[in-house]
């Protein structure tokens, strides 16, 4: 047996080692346009929640009305919804290149890791808006999304598992930092991820 | 000097059967589709060589229904992964004997 030979099988024991692994077809873009979202998700909140008051004139901190509510979460949840189904469209025409099934066993795995904390969060943040609590939606959202991407990291690229710990940290902080939700939000969900998604485009793309 | 081939293990000989036990060294267990998606084979041949694995107990073999459709999951035996263990390490040896 040559070396040349050698190596090549050990290559590609490692190459199918981490293929079955790891489910690598999550695209960057994805990242960059869930970032939007969000972005114009936070605006036309703000705009709702701050929009007629001007400039000089006392602002109403406080969310009580359920018609804001409803609004924003409306907003939230198409919000989430695009990324979502942008996020999806996305991955599959990324394996689709790379000739890949993108329904496999660690497409599986990856779908079920994200998907308990992920789930988790979003009952539990829905029985404290029940409650009135809305302070904790901001600060709850993050830590729980933080948590869901470390929890998927394991099965993907394991750069996710920054992002979620950067995600988790924000969280913390808005908790610490009450009545600063919004901007702790747009940091995590919209600068971070079009920070994080130009990164991986540019790293794993080319 | 010892020859390293001598540790070579047969079954592993084919480079089909290499790659299985790869994919199983690192998961818990995968079907038989999955596999044969991952590893770009045909039915046959890469039924032949789960056959063989599985002959010399290398690797477990679990057949159920999901529905009407039968699904086999393949998971490696602990004999399979000191096998798969002591073959890399031969092939480490080789590598490091021809730097000499």
């Amino acid at each position: 047996m040559q070396e040349k030979d050698i190596y090549s099988e050990l290559s590609s024991i490692r190459n199918l080692m981490e293929r079955s692994t790891k489910f690598i077809s999550l695209s960057g873009l994805s990242g960059i346009m869930a970032g939007i979202y969000a972005l114009i998700g936070a605006i036309a909140g703000y705009r709702i929640v701050y929009g007629n008051y001007g400039g000089l004139e006392y602002r109403n901190y406080y969310v009580t009305d359920a018609n804001v509510i409803w609004q924003l979460f409306f907003i939230a949840a198409a919000v989430l919804i695009f990324s979502l189904v942008t996020g999806i469209w996305l991955t599959i025409r990324q394996a689709r290149k790379k000739g890949e099934d993108f329904w496999n066993p660690v497409s599986r795995r990856l779908l079920v890791n994200l998907s308990i904390p992920l789930l988790t969060g979003g009952c539990f943040i829905l029985i404290l808006l029940l409650r009135g609590y809305y302070g904790i939606v901001a600060p709850a959202c993050l830590i729980f999304y933080g948590l869901a991407l470390i929890a998927g990291s394991h099965y993907t690229l394991s750069d996710v598992k920054w992002l979620g710990v950067f995600e988790i940290i924000l969280g913390l902080l808005a908790a610490i930092f009450p009545g600063y939700g919004i901007v702790f939000w747009v940091t995590g969900f919209s600068l971070l991820h079009i920070l994080y998604g130009s990164i991986m485009h540019f790293k794993y793309n080319q | 000097m010892r020859n390293p081939l001598e540790q070579f293990d047969k079954a592993f000989e084919n480079r089909l059967r290499l790659q299985i036990m790869s994919v199983l060294a690192v998961n818990e267990h995968y079907d038989f589709n999955a596999l044969k998606e991952l590893l770009k084979a045909t039915d046959g041949n890469l039924a032949s060589h789960l056959k063989a694995l599985e002959k010399e107990e290398y690797i477990t073999v679990n057949k159920s229904f999901i529905g009407r459709k039968p699904n086999t999951q393949y998971a490696a035996s602990t004999k399979g992964r000191e096998a798969f263990k002591k073959h890399l390490e031969a092939l480490e040896n080789l590598i490091r004997q021809q730097k000499l």
